[in-house]
């Protein structure tokens, strides 16, 4: 049961770096407009890059758009790993 | 052709584009800063020789990624954007894109189109295409995009001349083609109400006022009750907004995709190997203080033969007014008080320029947001963002210009925190306060046989400042409640060797801004000041006919009875009178009345301290004075005790007062003015006031 739930709650917290992910449609109302602005679009590809040394914040590539954003909103942006 | 008028152009972009290098490109030197009114956001602008000599006023708007502000830099490009009645409305848009982040750099295209004035489009970095793999069909994209496109390279000055014919032709530019019907794909009847309410508006503006709460005057009293109706469902207006976004992305997609073709496996991708360095766990760090000491140390050394030379140099021109001007009150004015007073401004311009340099390297090169991704979690603990980091850097220079670079960060609570803080770390006009103190009073020795003491001791008080403004930003932080929705998201662009002409602009610019901001205060001060000193009531004027009819003073040489006139006269000035009256409160610290005067007139600006005291030593020392502000100092003694006045407790004990106390006019200037409340700046004046006499006091104790 408990793996079941980590499976389908995935993140771009969750993503290892190196991995990749289509963030979804669902995730539309959790971002905030200035991260949609961006490129962080629900339905395209978002790439973990580097994690900061104390593990925040998180470096991502989305819709080509070099991005750090904190684990906090990370964690909110569900995603579907690849 | 009306060749009288120029044309009015608005550069418009991501942070990042090269939008600068091309403003600087168009207008070279020919540019000045201004202030938006209301607000201390800087106004570049520029004039630009067109090839039909007609003129073009530029305007470099602050780069953003959106037109919906969510920063006071950004609220300033949807301002300009929506005030057709200002002088420097755009006849004409050009928005700068970078070619590598085209897609996001066209969703901010897209929006500025929809407003329906005439606009060009300038692809930026057309020199990376091969290096990046990028293959674009410009004939193509202009067609799709309805705009006037052109590659160019602001760098290498290519294309420059395109950009100038296209704002030549403006007039020609058709505007009537918005890129993005917002209407049909979100909710048409909805945005067929919004759109009859005004016709001199078009539906983009229109929905502009009302989701950013922006509606002018200028419209009627029917049309604002309309408008203001639409605020009413909040909801739906932030539900639209989002879809709005991903209906305009949708639409670049399909535009690129036709257009732009990156092959990446040509892109040789020297960012990630860069950004495993720059941000490792432990070189990231390394590296980053490794840079700090470098610039400490640039400060230091490169700074201090200039000062020299700028210290004696105007110590020279004083003497030499003297000697030249016949005697008498204005050239008293000029030798004693407004000499000084440049001098005392102008002596600060060797650090500023280099400490602007660096910032202005690690901001171009991209190393700054690196910075910020490592430091941020750092920050977070003490109830500050990575983005804190600039302003607390750039605060070694100036706190003023750190206090705005605080607009970059997001959450109201973060960047309070920072701009409170901000002050504590030591400014450059902290500098020549430390610089003179601890040449008198810190003996010249080595430590260990390497370092130097006197270095040692201004590396402290250095570390003295960054500390203080941590250990408050903690407090602070725990204290002040201030609900904030903060959010944090920082772009990381790409590596670039930075370019030598905005590199030198910008230092150039900055530089210059601080000197005539803060050099109006200085100067201003020092005529008041000698002023103060060169007059008094009715006793002062008695001074001199008393001593020489004293028969006391008989035995005296002319000289010593020169002095001890001057040295009564300076007692009875007004300054005197002001410096007696606080004397009480600061003789716990270990000051005397004439400290006292140089604490009052620190009250502008810190570092009128020594040209204070140099001022009042000049007016009490006679007219003859040919020494230095220090060897003033060094020879000064306190006559109650007849020793030197600057001993080590009492100069320890200035060094810690003025670490901590909040001196600086304009800082406290720009920050009520950025936090829109007095509350604020009036916190840090007593704040700051309170620890700084109390760590004072603590210091001259454990002196003595």
């Amino acid at each position: 049961m408990h793996l079941k739930c980590t499976a389908i709650l995935n993140t771009i917290a969750t993503l290892h770096v190196g991995e990749t992910g289509i963030i979804s449609e669902e995730s539309l109302d959790v971002i905030p407009l200035k991260l949609l602005e961006m490129g962080c679009l629900p339905g395209t590809e978002v790439e973990l890059l580097q994690i900061a040394p104390l593990k925040d914040p998180l470096y991502i590539c989305v819709n080509g758009s070099h991005l750090a954003i904190r684990k906090e909103m990370a964690t909110q942006i569900k995603i579907i790993k690849n | 052709m009306e060749k009288s008028k120029p044309i009015q152009v608005a550069l418009i972009g991501n942070p990042n584009t090269g939008k600068t290098s091309l403003f600087n490109q168009l207008t070279g030197l020919n540019q000045k800063v201004g202030n938006y009114p209301g607000i201390t956001v800087d106004k570049k602008q520029g004039a630009c020789k067109l090839l039909n000599n007609q003129t073009a006023i530029i305007t470099d708007l602050p780069g953003t990624y959106s037109i919906n502000p969510t920063s006071v830099d950004e609220s300033i490009v949807l301002k300009s954007l929506l005030t057709t009645e200002d002088k420097n409305y755009p006849d004409v848009i050009v928005v700068v894109a970078d070619i590598e982040n085209l897609k996001r750099n066209l969703f901010l295209f897209s929006q500025v189109k929809d407003l329906e004035i005439p606009i060009i489009l300038a692809i930026n970095m057309s020199d990376q295409l091969d290096r990046k793999g990028i293959s674009i069909d410009v004939e193509t994209l202009k067609k799709e995009l309805k705009t006037e496109t052109i590659l160019i390279s602001a760098r290498k000055n290519e294309g420059i001349d395109k950009v100038k014919m296209a704002i030549e032709n403006c007039a020609e530019i058709s505007k009537a083609h918005p890129l993005c019907s917002i209407n049909h794909k979100i909710d048409e009847d909805y945005f067929e109400r919004l759109k009859a309410v005004s016709t001199n508006h078009t539906l983009y503006e229109l929905w502009l006022m009302v989701t950013q709460n922006n509606i002018p005057d200028s419209l009627s009293e029917i049309e604002k009750q309309k408008l203001i109706e639409f605020r009413q469902d909040v909801s739906k207006l932030k539900r639209y907004q989002h879809k709005e976004t991903i209906h305009r992305y949708q639409q670049i997609n399909e535009i690129l995709k036709r257009t732009y073709i990156v092959d990446r496996s040509k892109a040789k991708d020297l960012r990630a190997k860069l950004d495993r360095v720059f941000t490792h766990k432990i070189f990231g760090y390394v590296i980053f203080f490794g840079i700090l000491l470098l610039i400490f140390q640039s400060i230091f050394d490169w700074a201090s033969t200039p000062m020299d030379l700028i210290d004696s140099a105007f110590a020279n021109l004083s003497t030499l007014i003297k000697g030249e001007l016949t005697p008498g009150i204005l050239t008293n004015l000029i030798a004693d008080g407004i000499i000084p007073g440049i001098g005392g401004v102008v002596i600060f311009i060797p650090q500023i320029a280099i400490l602007f340099l660096f910032v202005a390297i690690l901001e171009e090169t991209g190393y700054m947001s690196r910075v910020v991704f490592l430091m941020d979690k750092i920050m977070r603990r003490y109830g500050m963002s990575g983005k804190s980091v600039i302003p607390l850097i750039s605060g070694t220079a100036c706190a003023i210009p750190a206090v705005m670079a605080t607009r970059t960060i997001s959450g109201w609570k973060e960047r309070l925190i920072t701009i409170l803080v901000t002050p504590f770390t030591t400014c450059s006009a902290r500098l020549p306060v430390y610089a003179i103190l601890i040449s008198l009073v810190i003996p010249d020795k080595k430590l260990f046989g390497y370092f130097s003491l006197q270095g040692f001791t201004l590396l402290s008080l250095y570390a003295l400042g960054f500390a203080t403004a941590i250990v408050s930003a903690f407090l602070l932080h725990k204290i002040i409640k201030v609900k904030s929705a903060s959010f944090f998201v920082a772009e990381m662009p790409n590596y670039k060797i930075p370019s030598l002409k905005n590199v030198v602009f910008n230092v150039i610019e900055k530089t210059k801004a601080f000197v005539l901001g803060a050099g109006k205060i200085i100067l201003a001060i020092s005529i008041v000041l000698w002023f103060l000193a060169s007059n008094g009531p009715a006793s002062y004027k008695n001074v001199e006919k008393d001593n020489i009819e004293n028969t006391a003073n008989a035995n005296l040489l002319a000289e010593e009875l020169q002095q001890k006139i001057a040295g009564l006269k300076l007692e009875k000035s007004y300054i005197g009178i002001m410096g007696k009256a606080i004397e009480p409160v600061i003789k716990p610290l270990g000051y005397d009345w004439k400290i006292g005067i140089a604490l009052i007139s620190s009250f502008a600006a810190r570092e009128v301290f020594v040209g204070t005291l140099a001022t009042i030593y000049s007016v009490e020392s006679g007219t003859d004075n040919t020494s230095t502000i220090k060897e003033k100092m060094r020879v000064e003694v306190n006559p109650e005790t007849g020793q030197k006045t600057f001993t080590l407790p009492v100069g320890m004990s200035l060094l810690i007062f003025y670490a901590f106390a909040m001196q600086c006019v304009g800082t406290l200037a720009v920050v009520k003015r950025e936090t829109k409340s007095w509350k604020w700046p009036l916190a840090q004046l007593f704040g700051m006031g309170i620890l700084a006499y109390a760590a004072a006091f603590v210091t001259f104790t454990i002196f003595s």
